[in-house]
């Protein structure tokens, strides 16, 4: 392929056409897991799987009483327990990063937008238990002056007993194509990827490119 | 549980490793009532579960000969900072068929000793290239890093390079020229001097 914004858009079309939902939930599974905070939950893909992994186990269900080959059958399993390790996967990690996390999630707006409705209730109930469960077996016995769940003490400028996901965690990246020279995070230094070239970075130098797509964590 | 892997160890388990790898795909010939000569490619995983119902061969992948892993042992050998082109997923996917599909692969005991043969060279070269990394880096690449290596030697590199990152500071130390000057420093618990201006 040439060069060229023309061939790009080419890939990108086909790239969209052949790509399973599986594929992508794979890939959106990686990024999650890779990835030190909470990432956009994918609320279209989740869905669509949901809505596939139901019509498959219907599919099973009609196969198995039917009488086709047992085989045939239970590889239709397979793959539809390897879709819900990936879908189940994709949920826990997204909970455990809530569940470790929920002070900074529920002070900051643009966090929370990334949560699911579900996952926002639950952050929401984590906090309230976990405010609940501090205020009563520490917090109240503590003097006066230290007994607030978000900062150390009254004079804390800010919420530091809050914690915060690590985003300058170096991580392990490709990139999918041609990524023209750009800025390192808190350097002037430049940085070019080609396609299948292996990184090493900081996850704030190209969390930008992951949301869009560009990026892919290992 | 899905999703429980230890995080101190790394993102991901090898199970986990394994299961992404399980996607790639390979040629079988069925020995099922369809044309016995006709080549499909399917996923790993279902070619494993086909063969280990004895309904089928498993054609191991071009790369996995005794000439081009003997190549590959070779040019890993001869040198010291580049990786061979390998598939991404080759530790898994030789892991597999030599559980799964030793019979079917022709030299089978060759090919294996040479996959470990390589993956050691490899393997050594990572930490020899390791343990050149003496100063704050932004960003690191390694080329043709396959999977499984790159899950095994994550944590110990994203800890170094953080540690570089925080300790290697222009911010603690305004003195540019320090770097002509490593002598070992004695532990002090305030922040750091210049020593020299």
């Amino acid at each position: 392929m040439a060069s060229g914004s023309t061939a790009g858009t080419d890939d990108d079309y086909e790239a969209l056409i052949s790509t399973t939902d599986v594929e992508l939930l794979k890939r959106v599974w990686r990024n999650e897991k890779a990835a030190p905070e909470i990432l956009r939950f994918e609320t279209a893909l989740i869905q669509r799987t949901r809505g596939q992994i139901q019509l498959m186990e219907e599919t099973i269900e009609e196969f198995s009483s039917s009488g086709i080959d047992p085989l045939t059958v239970s590889l239709y399993q397979m793959d539809l327990d390897r879709t819900q390790y990936l879908l189940r996967s994709y949920l826990r990690t997204r909970l455990q990063k809530i569940g470790k996390y929920m002070f900074h999630i529920s002070n900051n707006p643009e966090v929370q937008n990334r949560l699911s409705e579900q996952e926002k209730g639950f952050a929401k109930r984590c906090t309230e238990d976990m405010e609940r469960h501090l205020e009563e077996s520490v917090l109240s016995k503590l003097p006066d002056n230290y007994r607030d769940i978000l900062k150390q003490s009254i004079i804390s400028e800010e919420n530091d007993m809050v914690p915060e996901p690590q985003l300058d965690t170096f991580v392990v990246c490709k990139s999918r194509r041609f990524l023209g020279p750009f800025q390192l995070d808190g350097s002037d230094e430049l940085l070019e990827m080609k396609p299948d070239d292996l990184c090493i970075i900081h996850y704030k130098s190209i969390k930008e490119r992951v949301q869009e797509g560009e990026i892919d964590l290992v | 549980m899905a999703g429980q892997s230890d995080p101190n160890l790394s993102l991901f388990s090898a199970e986990e490793v394994e299961f992404i790898a399980e996607d790639e795909m390979v040629e079988i010939v069925p020995n099922l009532r369809m044309d016995a000569l006709n080549f499909i490619c399917v996923p790993l995983w279902l070619a494993v579960a086909l063969k280990k119902r004895g309904k089928c061969t498993i054609r191991p992948p071009l790369w996995m000969s005794v000439e081009k892993l003997t190549q590959v042992l070779e040019a890993e050998r001869d040198s010291q900072r580049v990786f061979e082109q390998l598939p991404f997923h080759y530790v898994e996917i030789s892991r597999l068929l030599f559980d799964h599909a030793r019979d079917d692969i022709p030299d089978v005991y060759m090919v294996r000793s040479l996959v470990e043969d390589i993956r050691d060279v490899r393997f050594h070269k990572v930490e020899t290239n390791l343990e050149t990394l003496n100063e704050r880096a932004l960003a690191l690449k390694i080329n043709n890093l396959s999977a499984m290596e790159v899950n095994i030697v994550r944590p110990f590199i994203g800890r170094a390079l953080q540690a570089f990152y925080k300790h290697d500071s222009p911010e603690l130390i305004p003195d540019q020229e320090r770097i002509s000057d490593r002598r070992p420093q004695v532990a002090n618990n305030a922040a750091r001097r210049h020593l020299r201006r």
